[in-house]
């Protein structure tokens, strides 16, 4: 059984187009695939600008497109850095990153990853996913800068999702699931909502 | 003159001590905060030399990428300065560079003080 928080999308409206990319997390070390996160984020964000109703000659337009651009690569970077630093090796699952493109009610990037996650840690993140959603995202931002002066968090600065909270309005949601029955594997699917 | 810099296959960050400026410049995407440590090093250090006495400014104009870690590393460096408040920061940053149209602006918040400088695009 599927839970779901925050904004979520389950079903996009088929006749929309979409790009999914798949990685073995285990097939190279993290750090020899990290530039690939960012060069991947810059993939999408050039693939999805081409869907975008955009007329070149409009004043303003080079800037809206250079401007969505910038905000769809940031946060798609994000989410495949967490996705990758978070997935949980041991299921050798495969991570997919993707995106679609919604023109209704507004021109959206609906940006996702999906990962596993490790049991034992499932409880505190949907805590912490729910902290996100209930609080204000400048107070978010100020309090995880003080916390990085007295806990340097070696291995995340915290601040991902709260910058595309904060910076881009992004709306947020998250769905975990159990995809095989009897399994121990449980994923978690999180979604960026931005306007461009 | 003396100039120090860090780099690496995507980016440079170059501290010109005479002229009290740290130079980012291409596209910064580290993994982690340790990663971030040495140029997190070398602004501290820029501001030391500094004693107060002259604005340390960082530019970041050219500095087309930057990931949460690399705005986490700055935000903690600028909220740090709340302690020293004889040192004058200037951050300059471009209005043609999208994150930073979007995440410049929280660096004010962290520390009123500091002058931003928002290049505004050719005409």
């Amino acid at each position: 059984m599927s839970q779901l928080y925050g904004e979520f999308i389950e079903k996009f409206p088929p006749e929309n187009d979409s790009l999914e990319i798949t990685f073995t997390p285990s097939s190279r070390p993290i750090k020899q695939r990290w530039r690939n996160n960012r060069l991947s984020a810059y993939f999408v964000a050039d693939y999805f600008i081409t869907f975008l109703p955009f007329e070149e000659e409009i004043p303003g337009q080079e800037k809206r497109i250079r401007d969505s651009k910038g905000a769809v690569s940031y946060v798609a970077n994000e989410l495949l850095e967490n996705a990758m630093k978070f997935n949980n090796n041991e299921f050798n699952q495969k991570i997919k990153f993707g995106i679609q493109f919604l023109d209704k009610p507004a021109v959206t990037a609906a940006i996702y990853t999906t990962n596993t996650v490790d049991p034992k840690i499932v409880g505190s993140f949907k805590a912490y996913v729910q902290h996100l959603l209930d609080s204000d995202p400048s107070e978010l931002y100020l309090q995880q800068v003080e916390k990085s002066l007295t806990d340097p968090g070696e291995g995340s600065s915290g601040l991902g999702l709260i910058t595309m909270l904060n910076d881009y309005s992004a709306k947020l949601g998250w769905k975990f699931d159990h995809p095989i029955a009897q399994s121990d594997i449980i994923t978690v699917t999180t979604m960026a909502q931005i306007a461009v | 003159m003396e100039i120090q810099e860090i780099s690496g296959d995507d980016y440079s960050v170059s501290y010109d001590v005479d002229s009290a400026t740290v130079i980012f410049s291409g596209e910064l995407s580290l993994a982690n905060p340790s990663e971030y440590q040495p140029i997190a090093d070398l602004l501290v250090q820029a501001v030391s030399v500094s004693g107060g006495s002259s604005p340390v400014t960082l530019n970041l104009e050219s500095l087309m990428f930057l990931n949460s870690s690399g705005i986490s590393m700055l935000s903690k460096f600028i909220l740090s300065l709340r302690r020293q408040p004889t040192v004058q920061l200037i951050v300059l940053g471009s209005e043609d560079v999208p994150w930073q149209t979007k995440s410049l602006k929280n660096l004010q918040k962290l520390l009123p003080s500091l002058e931003l400088k928002m290049l505004k695009p050719e005409a």
